[in-house]
């Protein structure tokens, strides 16, 4: 490492690396030097005048955020030169500034507020009229109000940089300058709210949120989105037992400054009018809300007939349960109702992969790791569509590390505007098209790749001894679908496989279509599932149904009893997203009538008497996990904080064949959800959804 | 076709062949000295050049009035990047005319400055950026360009020196805030021109990420003379440390306004006196802005004054762009002050705060004060105001605002109060508002 | 879109006057020039200089609102601007703006009903040494008086008719 360069700054001696910005030397130090446009990680743009020090030997104030430290540099951040240059700086910005904070939902996280009151003037000089626009909707979720904003470029850097995407712009000049969406009078983009985010005043509000509450009339809680795999962390503003609000505030997660429109609107399901807040009882073909008691007896009953009869159950798991939800009832099937007649819908093929890592423990990729490697394949997916979050890591990497980063997809994907090589492969041909890139793939010294559901069976082998003769370090990301898509192969939603990738004690179940198609199944249990979506068939007429759901979905309307579930948002537990990193879910609102499927587990086991399945709670749960599911054994405190935990749950073979069969991604864009995006207004209403399509990225120059 | 009868005051250098017959074209340039000066710097270094400049005292004649020969020497001599010569002709500060007139009467001398610049830098092409305002001179340029390059005089082994150059005209579409030197890049390059952070400057990263070489006309127009006769000649037109001679722009209330041909140093009441014709209507000088409408106003008794940068920035004005803006005794100076403000409020580009909501501020004040509603705190916020821009904003636009409203205020005051609502009382201290350095 | 070929042509060279990758630099002159054939930007031939040089309509719309002579509305056949700033107010500038005012029967940056006029207050264009100054379209008028003036748009009116 070079020298360390000497500066004063306030009196105080001050070392930093060449290069440093010096309001990021004085802000190491405790030194507060307050700004507007001035964000780490994006463009620099010395708009704002608000981060003005005096630095000795240089007539002007100059921007600490556009300044770099010099050896010997003395800089004053709180003179009475500095000191008046903020007041005015203020005064100044808010001569136009409407001040209607008493209805601004930015009031009270308001930065212009705070600097105001720590840095400006009680009073204001300008008696002149303010210049006034309308606020404008730029989108179903997006509106903007010019006079609040200040003009700091944020939301501009954040869309063209960040997202990579460039949906706003600065139109016209001078006064009258104003953020503009791309298509005049209206924006047509990701609509991932980041924008909304950064913006440090209520210029860019959000359509659920705005008008709707003062910030601290709200509980935050900070939970892990329940859409995509990606597992980012989405603080929920709660009030009343509503979810008002979704965002990242404290930037905590894995995820930093990154949600989607999935993490930030799409909660709303929560409250939608189809929720299911009774269990239901099917009476003569129809269904009837009866209490709690009354429905668990019924299923209990039924359970303990077809137990003592040695009657077929089949029992088909969520992608999005918490792992103690999964684990607890594949234990539960497999042990109780003796059967391992139990599987999920398979979005990647999670037991081939770890197969052919034969328990390398340091070839599975985080999303730190993303945002560091020096080289990125992308095989199968269009990311910034499917997963958001990696996409947002492997941009950033390439934006402050020029990462090189290689696509073979099946059509033009967004990261080909800064890729080195973008090929277009139909999905039999994109290991061919992977071998083509072999020289330059083994040139940077290390490689992350990530692959989607096109590289599944023998092409996964295949893939990872093409990274093994590359002769660098190769990670990989195996790309599933959902929130917890990896936790429910980890937990063992698998007929072959129980929790941790073991082999199923006795003969191995029925797969999920298999389970469709017996004709002589007795009980088949669904949880969280829709397996009968698009019209699929289930062939077992007489088969009694149990489903534990949220919505009337097609596999709901086929039940015998219906339990309303609780969704991720209202249940503590734990997730693997799609890098392995378990994360925390904690409960932020309670909606009346439902229960976590943990809960509803319980009750059974308690109806049916069975005491030792009747879980304490998710926290013991996950206790057991982690003494028997290798890789889980994360350290406590991490998790409990809200950090995120890598796993590796494999350490050798995986004892089972390829089922590459039975891998299908539900390739939703950022816009859909699976059966859970139909319940979400939100992402229904964006008018980017009909017209989204995976892999038809146009992009424009820089 | 010149604009206004010569002065016999005058020392024609840049302007010497305005009054020939077809001054514009090639065979008139050819014929009366033409790239002559450029043949001469071929067999000259690189080296020679900038240093023959540099004894010329040649200062950046847009405003900022920069050395010439030290930016030349900025541009590394060894860059992977190609390097650009960038001609500043956005002329667009309020009281100056003196590009337009060099171009149109004598387009192949800013070409020949153009190539000489080239052979002291290493470029090989050019571009000469024109106020879309100016569509006919950027027809004249592209004539004039065209003439060149069918003579040998611009593309490939020019005039068989082995030595390539090309040359474009580019224009612009309205915006003052493209005159400063950053803003113009930004614009060159098809973008809104909002000035650039700098470090780094255009000589290491200008046009397109390359070193550039970025002067205004008439500073590349000089060149050519300073070659053919030695940068001590133009040196000694001048006084120290401001070489040569200066296009001065003479507007307002004189005689004869006109663009006027004259070494540095020249005295500004003779300028106007002598070369101006004198006040019009034999009315009393009361004020003179000396280079363009952003130096701070000069009172007719503080007019008696050498006109070059060093003497002028000493009773803290500028020299700036050549633009002397004369005002009869007659002047409504708030009125003055008003409009100086609306171009500034006008060609704001919106970047960076000060700049953006302080001329606005200032425009709304000055017009409540010009429509007679101005009240006596009001006379110290202007200056307030205008003080809190000075030094802040994100380039010089701010500055160039500010600077002359603080002086508009200070130097007539009384002009201000006698416009109150109600009849001034009891005034605060009308002590200086600001030093002005 | 078709152009003239003129401009057509004008265009082709606009877009290989800049250095390779660069294509984007043609981007304002060439809406200045696509604006004097069609008299006004539309949305239509923002989109095809989006399409020719690689960008987003947002990129274009962006440098059409910063530009003062780009406009998306259509001006007159004849866009009559009126300098007022300092050189040519101090030589009466905003007693001939107030005339325009009153012979053309509009105000700043608007039309004649007819559409051939076009008025507009304007910032200094570069004749402070002529003022006050009047540039119809491209043209300058050096040393306008109100009756100048009032023979300039004359002469505009009758030479239109004479075409008809």
């Amino acid at each position: 490492m070079a020298d360390l360069v000497n500066l004063t700054i306030d009196g105080r001696p001050i070392q930093a690396a060449p290069g440093t910005l010096v309001i990021e030397a004085a802000r190491t130090h405790g030194i507060e030097v307050p700004a507007f446009c001035y964000v780490p990680g994006f463009s620099l743009q010395a708009a704002c005048r608000m981060c003005l020090v005096e630095v000795e030997k240089m007539p002007k104030l100059q921007t600490a955020c556009t300044l770099a430290v010099g050896e010997g540099m003395v800089v004053r951040t709180d003179s009475p030169v500095i000191k008046q240059a903020r007041k005015s700086m203020l005064e100044l910005l808010l001569t136009n500034h409407p001040l209607d904070c008493p209805v601004c939902d930015k009031g009270g996280e308001c930065e212009l507020q705070d600097m105001v009151f720590a840095y400006g003037a009680g009073e204001s000089r300008f008696t002149e009229v303010k210049h006034h626009v309308d606020e404008k909707q730029f989108s179903p979720v997006v509106f903007f109000d010019a006079p609040r904003c200040i003009l700091c470029y944020r939301c501009v850097r954040a869309c063209n940089e960040g997202m990579g995407v460039g949906a706003l712009g600065v139109v016209y000049r001078g006064v009258v300058s104003e953020i503009a969406p791309s298509h005049g009078d209206h924006l047509e983009c990701d609509e991932c709210g980041q924008c909304i985010d950064i913006c440090p005043v209520g210029a860019l509000t959000s359509e659920s949120y705005r008008y709707k509450a003062r910030p601290w009339e709200m509980n935050h809680t900070g939970t892990i989105c329940t859409h995509c795999s990606n597992g980012c962390k989405t603080t929920l503003g709660v009030r009343n037992d509503h979810i008002l609000r979704g965002n990242n505030r404290d930037q905590s997660g894995i995820n930093g400054d990154f949600l989607c429109i999935k993490g930030r609107y799409a909660f709303d399901f929560t409250h939608h009018p189809e929720r299911l807040q009774s269990p239901l009882l099917k009476v003569n073909g129809e269904f009837q809300p009866v209490s709690w008691s009354r429905a668990l007896l019924a299923v209990a009953k039924k359970f303990g007939e077809v137990k003592a009869a040695g009657g077929k159950f089949g029992v088909v798991g969520s992608n999005h349960t918490s792992n103690e939800e999964n684990y607890w009832l594949q234990k539960f099937a497999r042990e109780v109702l003796n059967t391992n007649s139990i599987d999920h819908h398979r979005t990647g093929d999670l037991p081939t992969f770890f197969d052919a890592l034969s328990g390398r423990t340091d070839a599975l990729a985080t999303v730190a790791d993303l945002y560091n490697t020096k080289a990125a394949l992308v095989i199968g997916a269009d990311l910034s569509q499917q997963q958001p979050l990696l996409a947002y890591q492997l941009r950033a990497n390439w934006r402050h590390h020029q990462a090189a980063i290689y696509t073979v997809t099946e059509g033009p994907v967004r990261e080909r505007k800064y890729a080195r090589q973008m090929r277009i492969a139909q999905p039999a041909q994109q290991m061919d098209a992977v071998e083509s890139l072999r020289t330059e793939l083994a040139s940077h010294g290390e490689l992350v790749i990530l692959f989607g559901d096109t590289i599944k069976g023998d092409a996964i082998r295949r893939l990872v001894a093409f990274g093994d003769s590359l002769g660098v370090p190769v990670k990989y990301v195996c790309l599933v679908d959902y929130s917890n898509s990896r936790g429910a192969a980890d937990m063992g939603l698998l007929p072959d496989l129980a929790a941790g990738y073991h082999a199923a004690a006795s003969t191995p179940g029925l797969t999920l279509p298999e389970m469709l198609g017996a004709t002589d199944l007795d009980v088949l249990w669904v949880v969280g599932a829709n397996p009968l979506a698009g019209g699929a068939s289930f062939a077992a007429s007489n088969a009694f149904v149990v489903v534990q759901e949220m919505f009337m979905t097609e596999t709901a309307k086929r039940a015998d009893v219906i339990f309303p579930a609780a969704s991720a948002y209202e249940k503590d537990g734990t997730v693997t997203n799609v890098t392995g990193e378990v994360q925390q879910l904690r409960r932020a609102l309670k909606t009346m009538g439902t229960k976590p499927d943990l809960e509803i587990f319980g009750s059974i086991a308690k109806e049916m008497g069975i005491r030792d399945f009747i879980p304490a709670n998710p926290e013991a749960v996950f206790d057991q996990i982690r003494a028997n599911v290798r890789g889980y054994n994360v350290p406590l405190p991490i998790l409990r904080t809200g950090g995120a935990a890598l796993t590796m749950p494999v350490n050798g073979r995986v004892p089972v064949a390829s089922r590459p069969d039975l891998v299908q991604s539900n390739r939703d864009t950022l816009f859909t959800s699976g059966s859970l995006g139909r319940y979400s207004d939100k992402l229904n209403n964006v008018m980017e959804r009909d017209r989204v399509r995976l892999y038809d990225s146009g992009v424009t120059a820089p | 076709m010149l604009f206004n009868e010569p002065s016999p005051l005058e020392v024609k250098v840049l302007s010497r062949r305005f009054e020939l017959p077809n001054s514009a074209s090639i065979d008139t340039f050819l014929a009366n000295d033409g790239y002559k000066a450029f043949m001469k710097a071929v067999a000259m270094t690189p080296d020679d050049i900038i240093n023959e400049v540099k004894a010329s005292n040649l200062r950046g004649r847009g405003g900022a009035g920069f050395p010439t020969g030290m930016k030349w020497s900025f541009v590394p001599r060894n860059a992977d990047k190609p390097k650009y010569i960038v001609v500043n002709a956005d002329e667009s500060e309020p009281g100056t005319c003196k590009d337009r007139v060099l171009m149109e009467n004598d387009p192949h001398q800013l070409l020949e400055g153009i190539l000489i610049a080239a052979l002291a830098v290493g470029a090989k092409a050019g571009y000469i950026y024109i106020r879309g305002e100016y569509r006919y001179l950027i027809e004249i340029m592209d004539k004039a360009i065209a003439e060149a390059y069918s003579k040998g005089w611009l593309g490939k082994n020019i005039n068989g020196t082995g030595i390539d150059f090309d040359c474009y005209t580019h224009s612009g579409a309205g915006a003052y805030e493209c005159g400063e030197e950053s803003a113009l890049l930004e614009s060159l390059e098809g973008k809104r021109g909002i000035p650039r952070i700098r470090p780094p400057f255009p000589a290491v990263s200008g046009a397109w990420q390359s070193p550039t070489v970025l002067n205004n006309v008439e500073t590349y127009c000089a060149v050519p003379s300073i070659i053919l006769n030695g940068g001590k000649w133009f040196a000694d037109l001048g006084t120290p440390k401001n070489g040569g001679t200066r296009m001065f722009c003479l507007s307002g209330h004189v005689n004869k306004p006109g663009v006027y041909e004259l070494p540095m140093g020249f005295n500004l009441l003779r300028m106007i006196n002598e070369v101006g014709g004198g006040v019009w209507h034999g009315r009393k000088l009361k004020a003179v802005v000396p280079g363009g409408s952003s130096c701070p106003v000069l009172r007719a008794d503080e007019c008696d004054v050498a006109m070059d940068y060093d003497s002028v920035a000493k009773i803290g004005s500028m020299l700036g762009s050549g633009g002397v803006m004369v005002m009869d005794e007659t002047t409504d100076i708030v009125r003055v002050a008003l409009r100086t403000m609306k171009f500034y409020q006008h060609e704001s580009c919106g970047w960076c705060i000060p700049c953006r909501e302080g001329t606005t501020w200032l425009k709304k004040l000055l017009q409540r004060f010009d429509d007679g509603h101005g009240q006596s705190s009001d006379v110290n916020l202007i200056g307030e105001v205008a003080k809190n821009m000075l030094g802040r904003t994100f380039c010089p636009l701010g500055d160039a605002a500010a600077m002359p409203t603080i002086a508009f205020v200070e130097k007539f005051r009384h002009e201000f109060e006698a416009k109150l609502a109600v009849a001034p009382g009891s005034f605060e201290d009308s002590s200086r508002l600001i030093q002005v350095v | 879109m078709t152009f003239s070929p003129e401009l057509e042509q004008r265009i082709q060279k606009l877009m290989t006057s800049y250095p390779p990758g660069r294509v984007r630099s043609a981007l304002i002159p060439m809406l200045l020039y696509c604006q004097d054939e069609l008299g006004h930007i539309s949305e239509e031939l923002m989109a095809e200089c989006a399409q020719r040089l690689g960008l987003s309509r947002l990129q274009v719309d962006e440098v059409i609102g910063y530009y003062s002579m780009l406009h998306k509305k259509p001006w007159g056949k004849y866009h009559v601007q009126v300098c007022t700033n300092v050189s040519c107010l101090l030589r009466g500038a905003e007693d001939l703006m107030e005339h325009a005012k009153q012979t053309l029967g509009v105000g700043h940056k608007e039309m004649t009903e007819d559409g051939i006029f076009s008025l507009e207050e304007v910032e200094c264009m570069g004749a402070c040494s002529w003022a006050p100054a009047v540039q119809i379209n491209y043209d300058f008028h050096h040393n306008v008086t109100p009756e100048m003036l009032d023979q300039l748009l004359s002469g505009i009116r009758q030479s239109r008719q004479k075409v008809q």
